[in-house]
């Protein structure tokens, strides 16, 4: 009896203790991160046609390095955060191998083209108008930024606007790998 | 020459036959139902309004009708975007504990609640057994006090 009673008293902190555990871990994460499961994962073939009517295409580059990025007109402030930084990628890396491709996600021609001219971008932009790439890619929001290794293979995604460092930290690391 | 002819017309009648085939918008939330919308909080792709969805559920509109099936549909968002496009997880491997569990502690927890009721419900019955025998002195005393009290009335 007595025995029992005290197995009791201790059933109720211990039943709280998982509850506890598991609101810990669940406050400490970002409920609005999610990982991408493309990491590592060869990246899906595509063809866009971009602005200027030029086909664009994923197995064209392959055995280069391919920084992907997902953006809309509509997308502010993050893709204009991150506009100048691309602009300043490509003049930097456009003669070492890199290439880079704008898809233009949900957005109109005209708001999208004056976008383009804004930042002065000569990359390949091609719009997704039915969603395709983009879910292809597991696409949440814009911006998003998907660098893609010389075997065709997804290494990492940027959520949000990119920056200067970690497009020159991710690009030279697979710059430096052979291909 | 005729026979290849009108083989070929069978043929491309059922071409458009297959290509004219409309997928009914049930099939379509019948999935979209299931998976996730990614930019709201708290809705499927069925039920939400944004252009993302509106674009994902074009989608499974068109690979339902190229012949695959819900499940192949499930599985390819989930091979995009994980298992968490899933609204109900998966019946299978960690997951299946999120099934399990609640069930599991509602029976554990019936459990608990029938052994305290037993025990109280048993100590309450065996009580009386356990009280110490009345002497006659003592039954003689209260016979008197009752007596008593019968007069004082």
């Amino acid at each position: 009896m007595r025995a029992g009673r005290s197995a009791l008293r201790w059933a109720i902190p211990l039943a709280a203790l998982p509850v506890l555990l598991l609101l810990g871990y669940g406050f400490r994460t970002d409920p609005r991160e999610v990982p991408s499961p493309l990491i590592g994962k060869p990246a899906t073939p595509f063809t866009l046609k971009t602005f200027d009517g030029e086909p664009v295409s994923l197995d064209a580059l392959r055995g280069r390095v391919v920084v992907l990025n997902f953006w809309a007109s509509w997308c502010y402030p993050a893709c204009y955060e991150e506009a100048p930084a691309l602009a300043r990628a490509w003049q930097s890396y456009k003669d070492r191998g890199v290439a880079m491709i704008g898809v233009n996600v949900q957005d109109k021609d005209e708001p999208a083209r004056k976008f383009l001219a804004q930042f002065g971008h000569t990359f390949p932009n091609a719009p997704d108008p039915a969603g395709h790439v983009s879910v292809d890619y597991g696409v949440y929001g814009v911006p998003e930024t998907f660098f893609i290794d010389r075997a065709g293979r997804v290494r990492w995604k940027h959520v949000g606007a990119l920056t200067d460092e970690v497009f020159k930290q991710r690009v030279e690391t697979l710059l430096a790998e052979k291909g | 020459m005729i026979r290849g002819r009108a083989l070929a017309v069978l043929a491309l009648a059922w071409a458009l036959a297959v290509a004219a085939a409309p997928v009914s918008e049930d099939a379509v939330r019948e999935v979209a139902g299931q998976l996730r919308c990614v930019v709201c909080q708290s809705l499927s792709v069925a039920d939400s309004p944004s252009e993302t969805a509106h674009q994902m559920r074009e989608i499974i509109r068109e690979r339902l009708a190229a012949g695959e099936t819900p499940e192949q549909i499930k599985a390819y968002f989930v091979e995009k975007y994980g298992l968490w496009i899933l609204l109900a997880p998966p019946r299978q491997g960690w997951s299946l504990l999120v099934w399990v569990v609640p069930f599991a502690a509602l029976l554990a927890g019936l459990v608990l609640v029938a052994v305290v009721v037993a025990r109280w419900t048993g100590r309450a019955r065996t009580a009386p057994a356990e009280s110490p025998p009345v002497d006659d002195a003592t039954r003689e005393r209260i016979r008197r006090e009752l007596a008593e009290m019968g007069d004082g009335r």
